[in-house]
């Protein structure tokens, strides 16, 4: 497994460390049931079979975080975006939505 | 007359005609409209349950599902080591259950699982660990399972070829539970299935679990690629597919799916009488009775489903072998598997009743379910028969996360990777 890093280019996987699920978020501490969201947030996990977003650092090379798109049953990498892009993105359209 | 029960006389009965009399270890069976109980999963867990069910528990209406074939998943890509050397209270006293299980497996089911309890070596190379070592032997003995602290002139005396002075990693000596040791995996799989057959248990293969009928909360079968099957209760034990079955049914679990690889040498002559694992990496190595070495180390570290791993990890399994038994050099590396492992958040399994009523859980093994088969499928047979937890595992709870009583073995927090 290779991953491209939009600084760097295609490397190898021992110069990354994963994180885990980029696609869930914190959840906000003031709500009502703040405390059932966060345990969730913090131990269940969807452990996708198929085409997932997950954080990746690119520890030996540019120090980004990294989002990638990868199929858990094939090991397929489809898709690498800087992590900072991907967030931005989300905090426009949330932004939009309200 | 078909030979049916294994001993000497059938085996020379049989060689005198022609081993014409054997027959299948068990039958193909054919689903049933409905079943007492149905068991999601026929590996080690899901058969060594249908097993307990039938003979402790006198629940014989009792039907195994299985998507591929009896022994297809992890029971028969794993490293066939079997120990007790836990120091937590959740978990001692159950791996103890399967360890003593295992001791009198074979005359229990009558099949050949060539138990071996050839000793299990944890080395430490340094005061640090041997304080923890110290610590852990003594709560192995508080519970009355056995351990032994060894020096290093003792570990120098069983093999004397380790790489004691290695410049980083001194091997100072090591824990040792004679006990502990090897057993035939595919052997467990194909004897709990044949024994569980015989108390009229149908295994069911090469039939896959695509829904669960479900109304108010109450579960009353298992949708199949062969129909409908009703039953009043139904047992998931399908590691490494946990969540993907378990989400089937709506639950959420607080598993990941990750890849952990071994290896096998091609065969030698006897070198590792025993069980050796290299306290300062992650790396774990045996003999098999063919003669191959039989070795892994850590997870590859994300999820995958993938049953196979990447090179880094192979690169790393290879380095620790080599620092610590620097003549395995030369050996030839036969093949390497990977196999998909439920882990979970804090390192331990759950068997438990889910939030459905007549839904039970088997799951989150990490690196540790085959060690475990024989206590897991007794005490998920005892959950399932009686409603209630079996005494040894009522530290494995599914709601443990929430209510703060994880099983923290290794220390390691709610990081399924570092288990």
């Amino acid at each position: 497994m290779r991953i491209r890093c939009p600084h760097c280019g295609e490397r190898a996987l021992d110069e990354f460390t994963y994180l885990g699920d980029a696609s869930v978020t914190r959840p906000d501490p003031t709500s009502p049931d703040a405390a059932g969201e966060f345990y969730a947030y913090a131990y269940e996990r969807r452990n996708i079979a198929g085409p997932t977003q997950e954080l990746w650092y690119h520890q030996a090379g540019c120090h980004s975080w990294l989002v990638v798109t990868r199929d858990t049953r094939t090991h397929e990498i489809s898709d690498v975006k800087l992590a900072e892009d991907v967030a931005s993105k989300r905090i426009k359209s949330t932004a939009g939505a309200a | 007359m078909p030979s049916d029960r294994y001993s000497i006389f059938s085996v020379l009965l049989e060689a005198l005609r022609g081993q014409s009399g054997w027959r299948p270890a068990w039958r193909k069976a054919s689903p049933k409209p409905a079943y007492d109980v149905i068991l999601v999963g026929g590996g080690g867990h899901g058969l060594a349950t249908a097993y307990y069910l039938a003979k402790r528990y006198g629940l014989s209406n009792v039907a195994v599902i299985e998507k591929g074939w009896v022994g297809s998943g992890n029971i028969g890509r794993n490293t066939t080591i079997v120990r007790s050397n836990y120091l937590l209270p959740g978990n001692v006293p159950f791996y103890e259950t399967s360890m003593k299980l295992w001791e009198g497996l074979e005359q229990d089911i009558n099949y050949n699982a060539m138990v071996s309890q050839r000793g299990v070596l944890n080395l430490y190379h340094s005061d640090g660990q041997r304080d923890a070592y110290a610590r852990r032997g003594n709560a192995m003995r508080m519970h009355g399972v056995d351990a032994e602290l060894l020096d290093t002139e003792a570990v120098r005396r069983m093999y004397p070829w380790l790489n004691f002075d290695d410049a980083r990693f001194p091997i100072k000596g090591g824990l040792l539970q004679k006990r502990g040791g090897t057993v035939r995996h595919d052997a467990v799989a194909w004897g709990y299935a044949r024994a569980a057959d015989r108390l009229g248990v149908d295994i069911i293969e090469n039939t896959e679990v695509t829904g669960f009928r479900i109304a108010d909360g109450r579960i009353s079968g298992v949708e199949t690629t062969r129909g409908f099957i009703a039953a009043k209760k139904v047992g998931l034990a399908c590691a490494g597919n946990s969540s993907r079955v378990a989400a089937m049914a709506g639950l959420n679990l607080p598993i990941e799916s990750h890849v952990l690889q071994a290896f096998v040498s091609e065969g030698i002559k006897p070198l590792v009488d025993g069980v050796v694992t290299f306290g300062a990496g992650h790396f774990y190595i045996s003999q098999s009775d063919k003669g191959g070495l039989v070795f892994g180390g850590d997870l590859d570290g994300y999820n995958s489903y993938a049953q196979r791993g990447n090179l880094p990890v192979v690169e790393d399994v290879i380095e620790g072998g080599m620092a610590l038994m620097p003549r395995i050099g030369r050996v030839r590396l036969l093949r390497s598997w990977g196999g998909i492992m439920d882990m979970s958040m804090d390192g331990s399994p759950i068997i438990d009743q889910t939030p459905i009523t007549g839904l039970y859980l088997n799951a989150g093994w990490c690196y540790g379910g085959f060690k475990a088969t024989p206590a897991s499928g007794l005490c998920f047979a005892h959950l399932i028969a009686k409603n209630e937890p079996h005494e040894v595992a009522r530290g494995y709870r599914l709601d443990r996360f929430r209510t703060g009583h994880m099983i923290d073995e290794k220390g390691m927090g709610n990081q399924p990777n570092l288990h």
